[in-house]
């Protein structure tokens, strides 16, 4: 069931069956098993409708629920006895003191001082210098204006909250991962163990390790932190160590010749060579950390998280709105920041970068310019305290006019599409896979796996479903894979429609690619808004979230994988006379087969870890008891099994797409592009970094 | 030859797995391919032993992955060798501590390779300079040293360029330079021009042969062009298989190839323009005139020409003041014709 979106697309070239390869005939012979398959559990279905369905109550909760739940009681209860969570409690500590002095510096008041050291003029002043300093001063007005609308838009301390998680983070991040980076780009044995780990580290959907961290680190800043970090590490550690390894031979070797040391090698040879690459490492662990600590919200973390979250939860879609707005604003200028700040340091070390004469009067005159600014901050009150303006509950406001008159003028054409995909697809299949007792579903889906992916498919997905059913929310887990199957048809034939459309048109791929980018660097709780704006809380809302966050992603792949095609094989197609239509359902997609299943298997992913936001609007099943057990502490079991049970989904459909593509585990970086690592935005087209 | 300036004894490089295990078992003795099949392991240079003399240019031949890239990197261990050693002005390499190694590394020897090499991200005259920064010497020493390397090889007022603002030959002169900024007493070559133009390859050559000229440096040469390898060698050393297939003077090598494979590189040369008098001349014949002028036996074949046509009498060959056979225009035109036939 899981190839279902590309499969279409791979069959037809084949059926007319005159020139394609052997591997494209095993695939057509698949889908008449598979299509068995579908027929006798359609029949088991009618026969067997709704008994043994293991459906469990909204609320309800099952002993091996609770066991866990007295499993994590146990352990806080062990708070001052046990060593690790000893450990975890004084890191939680340091982290939390380190996050509330930055505070008091910058945002609360610092006793005995009523206000901060630095009050508002001054913390905007310095991130404009540095902005200046590091960037350009069209960047230094980019970074004074989004922190002005910080403020003035009524978010001040919450948007410096985030910013102070966010730097922290990847402070650490930088501290830890450089290492772990260096040592991917120079040893082959280390690259291959710590890509495995991260392999497994960006299969994950993000929620399922926000519940171990609050389990050692306790909810709140540390946890924020902590979650932050871990998904913040793998994007440097890839693309920096990536970029280390890619440094030629030819220059390791002639500078090795010269009797270099290693040291010497690291500091004059290879860093400075990556440092490309380690800079497009650092942008994308910054948007990573800025979109992960916004989640964490849900683990209580500060920041802007928190306004979205309470918005979302009571369907106030403009009181989400506005600090949804400054999330995003936030993310374009740390994805610009640090753009513009690579481009410059590459011109600076190529001797460039203007005269230099002048730079220094001007950063000298602006370094004055901010330290009286941070006096002025640190003696008026006004200047201390961002003033109140009320434009940002108007504002509010405004947008919950204009979604009102929106909903009740396109009310009928929104409700009409979500009403057609809910009939016609979420129903019967949700009816066909959580309503067959669990035992047919179970067979069903390895059956499937065996038939797409094989032996090696049929084992994971054995290990994976037992594994489900032992977690007490197969009903619930049999929703969400309808929900996420849903959701990837979908982005298939989105990414389909506009792949093929950018592949074939250079002026498309140019108008449509950057609004791609910048998708891919709002953090995912954003778009939740208007969507929930548009079609009020339901599966279906969900399911567009899940489709609107993965469609950049696999349009991308797709459009580069068709474009991949070689011009010679289209030019000889050409020349026999085929129909454009021809050209692209003989050729190209044929051709691009491989990034057809990439794409499907990121898409399903992708899909995947947005159930839990998904359950924030009326997805249920498995993202509302994950979100039910953050609310409620007797719930916690049920939570950690419900997110324990999403990594067994995405685990199992992983490798039934990956088995299916026929792609090999050891075949190297290739084809597994990382689950959530976003592709560089704005990455200078010389060099291909296919492994992010 | 009184004390080798290189001297390489048994020299083996084998790559893969259990790689120790070949040598000395009837396994060493298969086929590069046959190894390849029942162990997995490939030979890189197969028991290679020679002698370098202090000054002279050695060159190494042999066509792609015979293994010449390999055996150069054993030399200063930029590949560990599997068996064998190395000894450079009788200090063994192969016995080196890492630091020793560097050492030798920093002071005595120095390579220019294929691709050049050089660091994008410094200026040209950085580049030449880093050899002397990793001694540890001071910025402005080593920056003045630099800049005198860089005219000595034709690139003044590039100091300032950075590599991708050169073109390959351009280039390559940087990498010459940075290979003699350290002042080392041998340099390896490893196919240094084989990326060029030919006519920019050409300037590059009589760019070395000036060099040698001037600085006298001991050279191992590597290059898979004959023609390059005659140009520049006083001896020449052919590789197939990673193994020696013949080691002698231009002119041995042309006019005695040791086998099939050697005859089939030296079967497009001018013979005329390499030969000797030595691989020409003959005994006299009884009564035959001996009154014709003398040239030395280390004459080219094509200079002596003239004076055979101009002269009634073969010429006689002499080394000093011994006859050591003599030479007549029939000789000299056979070598001639022999080479427009083939
Ligand atoms: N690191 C390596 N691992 C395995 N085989 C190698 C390695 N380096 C070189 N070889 C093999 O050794 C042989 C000699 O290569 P090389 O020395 O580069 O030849 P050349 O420089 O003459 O073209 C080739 O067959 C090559 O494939
Ligand atoms: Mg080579």
């Amino acid at each position: 069931m899981t190839t279902t979106a590309p499969a279409p697309a791979v069959r037809k070239p084949v059926e007319p069956g005159a020139e394609p390869p052997p591997p494209e005939r095993s695939s057509v012979s698949r889908w008449i098993p598979a299509a068995v398959v579908i027929g006798v559990w359609i029949v088991a279905y009618l026969l067997l409708e709704g008994t043994d369905t293991l459906a469990l109550p909204g609320v309800a909760r099952t002993d091996l629920h609770d066991r866990l739940t007295e499993f994590n009681n146990d352990l806080l209860a062990s708070r001052d006895t046990n060593p690790v969570m000893q450990f975890t409690n004084s890191i939680s500590d340091l982290l939390r003191s380190l996050f509330e002095w930055v505070q008091r510096m910058i945002v609360v008041p610092n006793p005995p001082r009523p206000v901060p050291e630095i009050g508002w003029l001054g913390v905007v002043a310095i991130a404009t210098y540095i902005g200046l300093a590091i960037a350009n001063w069209r960047i230094a007005v980019l970074v004074c204006l989004s922190f002005l609308s910080f403020g003035v838009l009524g978010y001040w301390q919450d948007s410096l909250d985030l910013l102070i998680v966010t730097g922290i983070s990847v402070a650490i991040v930088i501290v830890l991962g450089m290492p772990l980076a260096v040592l991917v780009g120079t040893s082959t044995r280390a690259n291959r163990a710590i890509t495995v780990v991260l392999d497994l580290m960006q299969t994950m959907p993000t929620f399922v390790y926000l519940l171990p961290v609050v389990l050692f680190f306790g909810i709140g800043v540390s946890a924020a932190v902590v979650s932050t970090m871990i998904y913040a590490l793998p994007p440097l550690v890839r693309i920096a160590g990536f970029g280390i390894r890619e440094v030629p031979t030819a220059t390791i070797e002639a500078t090795d010749s010269a009797g270099q040391t290693y040291w010497q090698r690291l500091f004059k040879v290879q860093l400075p060579m990556a440092r490309k690459t380690i800079i497009v490492g650092l942008n994308q662990t910054t948007l990573a950390a800025l979109s992960m600590a916004t989640l964490a919200a849900f683990v209580n973390g500060p920041g802007l998280g928190k306004p979205v979250l309470a918005g979302l939860r009571i369907n106030d879609v403009g009181a989400a709105f506005v600090p949804g707005v400054l999330i995003v604003v936030m993310a374009v200028m740390l994805d610009r920041t640090t753009t513009a700040a690579s481009e410059r340091s590459e011109k600076v070390a190529r001797g460039g970068g203007g005269n230099v004469r002048q730079r220094r009067v001007l950063l000298a005159v602006g370094g004055v310019g901010t330290l009286v600014a941070v006096y002025l901050s640190r003696t008026y009150i006004g200047l201390a305290e961002f003033p109140v303006y009320t434009i940002g509950d108007r504002i509010a406001t405004w947008v919950n006019d204009v979604m009102d008159w929106v909903t009740s003028t396109f009310g009928g054409i929104t409700g009409a599409f979500k009403d057609l995909v809910t009939t016609w697809l979420l129903n019967p299949m949700q009816s066909l896979i959580a309503d067959s007792p669990w035992y047919v579903s179970f067979v069903a889906i390895a059956a499937l796996a065996f038939v797409f992916g094989g032996a090696r498919a049929l084992v994971s997905s054995l290990v994976c479903l037992t594994g489900i059913w032992f977690f007490d929310l197969w009903h619930d887990a049999m929703i969400t894979l309808t929900m996420t199957l849903v959701a990837t048809v979908l982005v298939m034939v989105l990414a389909l429609v506009f792949g093929v459309w950018m592949a074939r048109d250079r002026k498309v791929d140019l108008g449509i690619r950057p609004l791609l980018d910048a998708g891919q660097t709002i953090p995912p709780f954003v778009y939740l808004i208007p969507v929930l704006a548009l079609f009020g809380p339901s599966r279906f809302t969900a399911i567009v979230a899940g489709v609107v966050y993965a469609a950049p992603a696999a349009i991308k792949l797709v459009a580069d994988g068709v474009k991949g095609v070689s011009p010679t094989t289209i030019e000889a197609g050409r020349s026999t006379g085929q129909t454009t239509w021809q050209e692209i359902t003989k050729v190209q997609l044929p051709m691009a087969k491989g990034s057809l299943v990439l794409a499907t298997n990121q898409g399903l992913l992708y899909v995947l870890s947005m159930t839990v936001i998904g359950g924030l609007v009326g997805a249920g099943a498995l993202g509302y008891d994950v979100v039910y057990g953050f609310s409620r502490s007797e719930a916690w079991g049920k939570g950690l099994a419900a997110g324990i049970t999403i990594v067994l989904l995405g685990v199992m459909l992983d490798r039934i797409t990956r088995a299916a593509a026929d792609v090999r585990r050891d075949d190297g970086p290739g084809p597994r592009r990382a689950f959530h690592t976003r592709l560089p935005i704005g990455f200078p087209g010389d060099r291909k970094v296919v492994e992010t | 030859m009184t004390t080798a300036a290189l001297s390489v004894d048994g020299l083996w490089k084998i790559f893969g797995p259990r790689s120790d295990r070949v040598i000395g078992t009837p396994d060493a003795e298969l086929s590069r391919a046959d190894l390849k099949a029942k162990t997995g392991n490939v030979v890189g240079v197969k028991d290679v032993s020679f002698d370098v003399a202090p000054g002279e240019v050695f060159v190494v031949m042999g066509l792609s992955g015979s293994g010449k890239s390999t055996l150069v990197r054993l030399l200063t261990r930029l590949i560990e060798p599997t068996s064998g050693s190395v000894t450079l002005n009788g200090e063994e390499i192969t016995a080196a501590s890492e630091s020793k190694l560097r050492e030798i590394r920093r002071h005595q020897v120095s390579m220019v390779f294929q691709h050049f090499g050089l660091l994008p991200h410094r200026q040209v005259i950085d580049n030449v300079a880093y050899g002397l920064e990793v001694r540890g010497v001071g910025k402005k020493e080593r920056r003045a040293k630099a800049g005198e390397i860089v005219d000595l090889v034709g690139l003044t007022g590039y100091e300032k360029s950075y590599p991708d603002q050169l073109s390959g030959g351009m280039q390559q002169r940087v990498g010459l330079a940075r290979a003699l900024a350290g002042d080392p007493e041998m340099l390896l070559f490893d196919e240094p021009f084989s990326a060029l133009d030919p006519l920019i390859r050409r300037d590059m050559q009589n760019e070395v042969i000036r060099l040698h000229r001037e600085l006298g440096k001991t050279m191992v040469f590597i290059t898979h062009d004959l023609s390059e390898a005659l140009k520049l060698g006083d001896r020449i050393l052919i590789m197939r298989d990673g193994a020696i297939v013949q080691i002698g003077s231009p002119d041995e090598v042309v006019a005695r190839p040791a086998d099939d494979y050697v005859k089939d590189f030296v079967s497009e040369v001018p013979k005329s323009h390499v030969l000797t008098l030595k691989w020409v001349m003959r005994e006299p014949r009884p009564g035959e005139s001996l009154e014709g002028p003398a040239l030395p036996v280390t004459t080219i074949v094509r200079q002596a020409a003239r004076a055979a046509i101009a002269s009634e009498h073969p010429i006689r060959v002499v080394d000093g003041d011994e006859l050591l056979g003599v030479v007549d225009e029939e000789d000299i035109m056979r070598v001639v014709v022999a080479e427009e036939e083939s």
